[in-house]
């Protein structure tokens, strides 16, 4: 039995979310291997090594692996899959787009989100956003699927594995070419693997309010910023700021949620965090009964007024 | 050009799922079913497509239960032309559903699939990406924007970090993110129209191919509540409890 886990990375650092795979990976198998995949893997494939508990580490480099294209990923992990009993990603957006086409060209079911490992072909899964858990056990010779990385710890550091260049195969078959890519780069955290999230929903009623309201609080707090989709689609936040169940799932130890509701959607992405606190002048709204702190006030005057307290005790 | 959507009738979005005492799965019955809010999308987008010019015919696919026909009807009086129904009481995985999408397209030969990027009950963000890899088209998935001009289609995608554009060959497999459009309500006139529109039903066996569970419920069960519902009476109790009793800042 071995495991391949591809990575996620930014070319530099494989994300938090890889190391959290891995410890997916290594409750189905000992012999754990990363897919450092991309344009240029500098760091990348040295961090990967360095996760404890790692086998080895595959490289592979070339421009449309770099577009994190789903026909490229597909035909070298499928080149790849014959040494593999199981294939994981954790469930981003690029691993969310290129894992079921590799589950069907392999023609196995693809597992989606698993939160628990219960045996090498057994697991947890959240449907109905995550207001049902299931359990399912596959007949699949492989297992192919994305891993929900919030629900277990990063493997530690310490790992030694040799680093190997995987060849990477010519594409074969019709895709996608890449045109352009529009994207923004913070010096907030990451908001997948923050710590703490500040999100802002459909009551800030602007873009302008949102950038001033929000993210200096994010700012005071080290904290990646988030949003309700009724925040992204009225445009008051970019997409990729959407939390929930067809947006990120987010566990942070600290989640504050300023003028959403709580519906059923948003629940979905932020309701397993640690600590929830919400700001929302309706006593009623769904998002008390989650909230472990919630305070019934107009963010108007509670933001600013947080701002200074957190500032107070020195923040 | 054809295009074809897929629909899927699942539980409405508002509905709160419960989890059968017996564990054996969600309790369905007496819920509200609708569409998929996510296959609205793509049946809004392919109307749209037929109203520019850009597309001839909408065809919808919908497998599963008889009363999926009233999924059916519902994109058929939003602006689709036909429908087809793959009729089965069976649930079935994201593979089987791309396999019998992908032999209901080889029958009709669509020029673009426009779907959904998810079903909100199975949460599974698979069957678009795998009836690509099934037909060997190129994919792009959560889209927010679709362009068509010829034979090729330049679609805008929502990822992790802002915004990638592809450019796809048609035929190929496209699948609606949220802000791709919002869909029209039918109109009474329109609902009417629909009722005369014709719809086939078909069963799975009439496609020859393998819809065989791959995988097992064991047991479906409900999440661990969270206790929340505490209030603090203003900023300064909140900032104290953040830092004295939680410790997370
Ligand atoms: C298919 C589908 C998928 C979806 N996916 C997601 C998803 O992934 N993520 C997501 O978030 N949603 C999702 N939704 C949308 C979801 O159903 C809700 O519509 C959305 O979460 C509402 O956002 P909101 O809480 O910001 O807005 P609202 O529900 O409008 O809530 C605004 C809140 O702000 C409060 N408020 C107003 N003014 C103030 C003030 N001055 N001070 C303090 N509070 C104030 C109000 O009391 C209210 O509670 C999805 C919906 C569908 C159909
Ligand atoms: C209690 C319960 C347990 C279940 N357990 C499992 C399980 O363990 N594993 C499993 O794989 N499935 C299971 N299912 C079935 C599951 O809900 C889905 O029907 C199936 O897996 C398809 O996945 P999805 O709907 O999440 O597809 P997604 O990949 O999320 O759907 C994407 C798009 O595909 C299209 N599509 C999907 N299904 C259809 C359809 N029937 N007709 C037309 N178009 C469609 C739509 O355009 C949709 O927007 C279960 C269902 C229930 C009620």
């Amino acid at each position: 039995m071995a495991v391949l886990v591809i990575a996620d990375h930014d070319g530099a650092h494989v994300r938090d979310t890889t190391a959290k795979t891995v410890t997916a990976a290594c409750a189905i198998s000992g012999d754990v291997d990363v897919l450092v995949l991309g344009a240029s893997l500098s760091g990348a494939a040295a961090g990967a090594a360095a996760i404890a508990g790692v086998r080895k580490v595959l490289t592979a480099e070339s421009a449309a692996l770099g577009q994190g294209l789903a026909e490229a990923v597909t035909d070298l992990v499928v080149s790849l899959a014959g040494g593999y009993d199981a294939i994981l990603t954790p469930a981003t957006s690029t691993g969310k787009n290129f894992i079921p086409r590799i589950a069907a060209k392999l023609d196995v079911s693809q597992i989606s989100d698993i939160i628990e490992v219960v045996d090498a072909k057994t697991f947890v899964r959240p449907i109905y956003a995550g207001n049902a858990l299931e359990t399912v056990k596959s007949s699949d010779a492989k297992i192919v699927g994305t891993v929900r990385a919030t629900a277990f710890k990063a493997a530690g550091e310490g790992g030694s594995a040799g680093i190997e260049a995987a060849a990477v195969p010519g594409s074969a078959g019709r895709h996608a070419d890449f045109v352009s890519e529009e994207v923004v780069k913070s010096d907030r955290p990451e908001l997948a693997g923050a710590k703490i999230v500040v999100s802002g929903g459909r009551a800030l009623g602007s873009a302008e309010e949102f950038h001033k309201v929000i993210e200096p609080l994010a700012d005071k707090l080290g904290a990646a910023v988030g949003a309700s989709r009724a925040a992204v689609d009225a445009g008051y936040a970019p997409n990729d700021y959407q939390v929930g169940q067809t947006g990120k799932v987010v566990a942070p130890d600290l989640y504050v949620a300023i003028g959403i509701s709580g519906a059923i959607q948003h629940l979905a992405g932020m309701k397993d965090s640690k600590i929830i606190v919400a700001v929302n002048k309706d006593a009623d709204a769904p998002i008390f009964a989650v909230a472990d702190y919630g305070l019934v006030a107009d963010y108007k005057t509670a933001v600013p007024e947080l701002m200074e307290e957190l500032a107070r005790i020195g923040k | 050009m054809k295009v074809l959507v897929p629909v899927k009738r699942v539980i409405d979005y508002n509905v709160k799922v419960r989890v059968k005492p017996d564990q054996t799965g969600v309790d369905l019955a007496n819920v509200k079913m609708s569409m998929n809010p996510f296959d609205e999308i793509g049946t809004e987008e392919a109307v749209r497509l037929k109203e520019k010019g850009a597309a001839t015919e909408v065809v919808v696919v919908s497998i599963g239960p008889a009363q999926a026909q009233e999924t059916i009807r519902t994109a058929l009086a939003m602006g689709a032309d036909r429908g087809i129904l793959i009729q089965t009481d069976q649930d079935l995985e994201p593979l089987a559903v791309a396999k019998l999408l992908a032999a209901v397209i080889a029958q009709e030969t669509p020029g673009v699939v426009v779907m959904g990027k998810q079903a909100i009950d199975g949460d599974n963000n698979a069957v678009g990406q795998m009836l690509a890899a099934l037909l060997d088209w190129p994919q792009a998935t959560f889209a927010s924007g679709i362009e068509i001009s010829g034979d090729t289609a330049k679609v805008t995608r929502e990822v992790d970090g802002g915004l990638q554009v592809l450019s796809v060959a048609l035929p190929a497999v496209i699948t609606a993110d949220l802000r791709l459009n919002e869909p029209r309500y039918a109109s009474l006139p329109n609902i009417m129209k629909a009722k005369k529109k014709p719809i086939d039903i078909k069963s799975t066996a009439d496609y020859g191919v393998d819809v065989a569970n791959r995988l097992t419920v064991l047991k479906v069960t409900e999440p661990p509540k969270r206790q929340g519902g505490v209030k603090v009476a203003d900023v300064a109790e909140l900032v104290s409890k953040l830092k004295n009793e939680a410790g997370v800042i």
